[in-house]
């Protein structure tokens, strides 16, 4: 395989290794965290946080670190940055902090950032990992933007807290209850095999 | 009483998979077949419970003892890929025959958001050491009985004929949907 430039390093996470859509790493936080637009948007941006400089870390002392404990070395990067990013949360934004709970901790388990440490960044430099984390976190964000979208304007007819469809419309109350993300996403996957098919018949 | 309810409540009404969302991941890539579903729920229930022991002593006689709040994370993940590992050796030595049951599926579980996710919840509500326990036991069993019951869907639908774009993932989640559904009924359980 011819070795990526650096935009294909970074679209790559947009869709064909689209880490929700595709590879189907980090589906509890996706799933818990989209009943409302906000809460969507500040667990991509934590997330993104704790990836992209956990990614930095890891391959910038990716020669210190012994075989055997890699990855438990990963998961103490891991976790300093998941606190980091949990203190900063609960003392600037206590409200959102407070909607998201344990799921802002549970960035730690993400499979998404201890997959790409695993992946790439203890194999690759600084800066691929660097946009490879960038494009990861942007393919991450999209898709809890558009879940979340869904399922805000759906189940209470508000974009971002604001009304946005009109009086008639009676909430679907289901979306925004377990069953609605489950559903959501699954019919989602199955649009992206969908596009998938068709780009691959084009060609 | 309320131990009960809260028991009953970890079970059926806040069930880790289909309320929290939590071990979403094992849930859908161990639950193919009835009998692994069935062993990794039993591994699950097994370190969960000891999880919910440790974790409370950690948290409780070190952490909060010394104002260490924010060590949570790091503690609480440290002390469970550990545990898994000392679990795994302790199983292999005195019942090959476990071993053999849970197999691969013990290692797989330090990766598990429901063990780390329980540990943070009980931390979170402040529950008593006894609340604790039944809350780990509780969810272990209410995960073993979604997983299963998941299993036994997938079984059945391996006979029937899914729109090719669902095969797989697609119609998990969408099963995994209409599951949560039904669960939803018993909400009404324990006011």
């Amino acid at each position: 395989m011819p070795p990526r430039t650096i935009g294909e390093e970074f679209t790559k996470g947009l869709w064909h290794e689209n880490p929700i859509f595709r590879q189907l790493l980090g589906m509890c936080p996706t799933l818990a965290v989209t009943n409302a637009v906000i809460n969507g948007i500040a667990m991509g941006l934590a997330t993104t946080f704790v990836l992209i400089f956990s990614s930095i870390v890891v391959s910038s002392i990716k020669k210190l670190i012994p075989n055997q404990v890699r990855i438990a070395s990963y998961i103490v990067v891991i976790a300093t940055f998941v606190t980091m990013a949990d203190r900063f949360l609960a003392a600037f934004f206590p409200l959102i902090s407070k909607d998201l709970g344990p799921y802002v901790p549970l960035i730690v388990v993400n499979c998404i950032i201890l997959g790409r440490q695993e992946a790439f960044s203890s194999k690759n430099s600084v800066g691929r990992s660097f946009i490879d984390a960038l494009g990861m976190s942007a393919g991450f964000i999209l898709a809890l933007l558009i879940l979340s979208s869904i399922r805000e304007i759906l189940g209470a007819g508000t974009f971002l807290g604001h009304q946005f469809l009109g009086s008639w419309f009676e909430p679907w109350v289901i979306m925004i209850l377990p069953p609605g993300a489950f559903i959501t996403l699954g019919i989602l996957i199955a649009l992206t095999f969908v596009i998938e098919h068709k780009i691959k018949q084009r060609r | 009483m309320e131990l009960v309810a809260l028991f009953i409540s970890a079970i059926l009404i806040n069930n880790f998979v289909l309320h929290y969302f939590l071990g979403i991941c094992p849930f859908l890539g161990v639950s193919k077949k009835i009998d692994s579903a069935f062993s990794m729920g039993l591994a699950v229930t097994f370190v969960m419970t000891i999880t919910a022991v440790i974790t409370w002593v950690i948290n409780h006689w070190i952490l909060l003892p010394n104002n260490l709040e924010y060590l949570q994370i790091v503690s609480f993940i440290l002390v469970i890929a550990s545990l898994v590992q000392l679990v795994e050796m302790f199983i292999r030595k005195v019942s090959p025959p476990l071993y053999q049951a849970m197999g691969i599926y013990l290692p797989l579980i330090t990766t598990n958001c429901a063990i780390m996710g329980l540990a943070l919840l009980a931390a979170l509500k402040n529950y008593s050491f006894v609340e604790t326990v039944v809350f780990g036991v509780g969810s272990g069993i209410g995960f073993t009985l979604a997983i299963i019951l998941m299993a036994g869907i997938r079984e059945q639908l391996d006979l029937s004929d899914v729109p090719e774009p669902l095969k797989g993932a697609g119609i998990a989640l969408i099963v995994a949907g209409i599951m949560a559904l039904a669960f939803l009924g018993f909400s009404g359980m324990i006011k």
